[in-house]
């Protein structure tokens, strides 16, 4: 018995759980939002064991997404936004890699795309909306006929029809939802009974666990069940949807947690320069990811200075004052 | 030179669109600046939202994306995408969306995705985001633009988000009974649309612009009778937001 008896089970090494969890071809949710609370231990670890064909699914993704990109991990993608605030207002990786055809693309917008995750948590096939009418969101799809066969596509982008309640020409957008192989996620923290509770916005993160097949969750900390039970209103999952738990302290580094730290704008600076050049970003990846034996080692790398300036006010939220350009 | 920036105009031309009990939401870039302005200087009982989910900020510090931890930081809510987006389009609510554009044709249907063929494209941006949805069912849109010929064109590249799509009543036709673009305000001047054409028109050139200047650098045929010159900022209106909106410096 290890030190939570509730969730023995579930807690593994960040080594462990991609390797049970994450199969060549698999279809990834990944939580977070562009520079906040992106799974980037979890990222590493795929890019470090080699995981191929990978169908990325995801609203607006930044530093995760564009690692795993750069690394050659992903085939295929449904996306609304690639971007990371100013240090990368398109990210990098995700922009060579589609200017070069290098990888299948399919765009919709963060609404579409969390509707999807939704629809795909209610157990519903398709879901409606009026976001898109008129664009080319609609009008063009980046998945050639034979992609569209594959498993996890579905078989349209979308479809047009009328809404069915009022005898008028009211047009409605079908979406097909998502279920997802697996989500992955960063939260601050879970108890040691499993529930999780991500702090600040929590993006689409939910929806996008309910509507996977396996979820894992990084956290910074595992907390006693009388806390984590004492104001059960702030959680965010129940422990049964949850199939794997690594403690992963900065596990969100270079991307912010709230109340925990901010985005660490020296390192996003670096992978900026670094993934504007494709022999600099092979070093990047062999210096930070394949070179790097564990999480504290790249802990050490990115050094206790960094580590302060980006330390959050656990009140406000962010680390005050913090340099950030 | 003026002694103000062209960020600095460009924010506060589009912060004075903002009325009291508006609820604003920004997008990234000189959005954010705009919003902040506008809720310090102009419309105090305005609220600010980001489609991330976080709702009224305290906006000590100006955020650098709309995820950024300072969305959430003072809020009366944290919350997520599902239910930002009940608020966009809420039809209780009058919501001014700010967002930004690489292109832009005479209806403000914008594009935020690509140049080029879509499938290959020279350039790729970042794409839609919330900008196709909040364009879908926002009150009102204000784009923020670089006023080059390339930018404002006869045809996008692609329509990432509709404006008022081929003017007149087809936003409408499309199943889009609300919203449309606004105005578009630029380096230059504020465009805004006609009420019943849809078309682009010049509403203000900035002191110290040519009328012949912007019509150079618009890709298209623009009606400029009606245009008449901004108001230069004030001294008060440029000490707030240097001083409380970006003190330090990351958008300005």
């Amino acid at each position: 018995m290890g030190m939570y008896p509730e969730i023995d089970d579930k807690l593994l090494s960040l080594e462990e759980a991609v390797r049970r969890f994450i199969k060549n071809g698999s279809q990834i949710a990944i939580g977070g939002f562009t520079v906040t609370r992106n799974p980037m231990a979890l990222a590493y670890e795929i890019v470090r064991q080699g995981i191929k064909d990978i169908h990325l699914v995801c609203h607006s993704h930044g530093q995760a997404l564009d690692v795993m990109i750069g690394a050659g991990c992903v085939k295929r993608l449904e996306i609304a936004y690639g971007g990371n605030g100013r240090y990368a207002p398109t990210c990098i990786r995700f922009k060579k890699a589609v200017q070069g055809g290098e990888i299948q693309f399919e765009d919709y917008s963060n609404y579409q795309m969390s509707l999807r995750f939704l629809a795909g948590a209610l157990g519903i096939p398709f879901i409606p909306t009026k976001s898109g009418l008129g664009s080319d969101l609609i009008n063009l799809e980046g998945f050639s006929p034979e992609v569209r066969k594959e498993n996890k596509v579905a078989l349209k982008k979308y479809v047009i029809t009328q809404n069915p309640f009022n005898g008028q020409d009211d047009k409605v957008v079908l979406l097909p939802a998502l279920n997802p192989d697996v989500a992955i996620m960063h939260a601050q923290y879970v108890g040691e009974d499993g529930t999780v509770r991500i702090k600040g916005l929590t993006f689409a993160d939910i929806e996008q666990a309910k509507s996977a097949d396996t979820v894992i969750v990084t956290c910074e900390e595992i907390v006693p069940r009388s806390f984590i039970r004492l104001d059960p209103d702030q959680n965010s999952l129940p422990p049964f949807f949850v199939d794997a738990i690594v403690k992963i302290p900065y596990g969100a580094h270079p991307t912010a947690v709230f109340a925990c730290y901010d985005y660490d704008p020296k390192h996003l600076n670096l992978y900026k320069k670094m993934a504007n050049d494709d022999t600099l970003f092979k070093e990047y990846l062999d210096e930070w990811v394949y070179g790097v034996k564990s999480h504290e080692e790249y802990l050490e790398k990115v050094g206790n200075t960094t580590l302060l300036q980006i330390k959050a006010n656990p009140v406000l939220g962010y680390a005050v004052g913090l340099d950030r350009k | 030179m003026h002694g103000y920036t062209d960020n600095e105009m460009m924010a506060l031309a589009a912060g004075r669109f903002i009325k009291n009990g508006d609820i604003v939401f920004a997008g990234t870039g000189v959005s954010m600046l705009a919003a902040t302005a506008a809720k310090r200087i102009y419309a105090p009982k305005a609220v600010i939202f980001f489609e991330t989910g976080g709702i009224d900020p305290s906006l000590d510090e100006i955020p650098m994306a709309v995820a950024d931890l300072r969305v959430m930081s003072g809020t009366c809510l944290n919350s997520g995408l599902i239910e930002a987006f009940s608020i966009v389009g809420h039809r209780k609510l009058h919501t001014i969306a700010f967002l930004g554009a690489a292109q832009i044709d005479k209806y403000g249907n914008l594009n935020t995705t690509m140049i080029g063929d879509y499938h290959k494209p020279k350039t790729r941006f970042s794409g839609s985001g919330g900008a196709c949805d909040v364009s879908s069912f926002a009150s009102g849109v204000i784009t923020f633009m670089q006023h080059q010929k390339r930018r404002f064109v006869e045809k996008l590249d692609y329509l990432t988000s509709v404006g008022w799509y081929k003017g007149m009543d087809s936003r409408k036709k499309l199943g889009l009974p609300r919203g449309g673009a606004l105005a578009v305000v630029t380096n230059l001047g504020v465009m805004k649309f006609d009420e019943i054409t849809k078309a682009m028109y010049l509403a203000e050139y900035y002191p110290g612009v040519t009328i012949d200047k912007i019509v150079e650098n618009t890709g298209f045929e623009i009606d400029v009778s009606n245009a008449t010159e901004a108001a230069p900022p004030s001294a008060e209106e440029l000490r707030i937001l240097r001083e409380e909106v970006d003190p330090q410096k990351l958008i300005l």
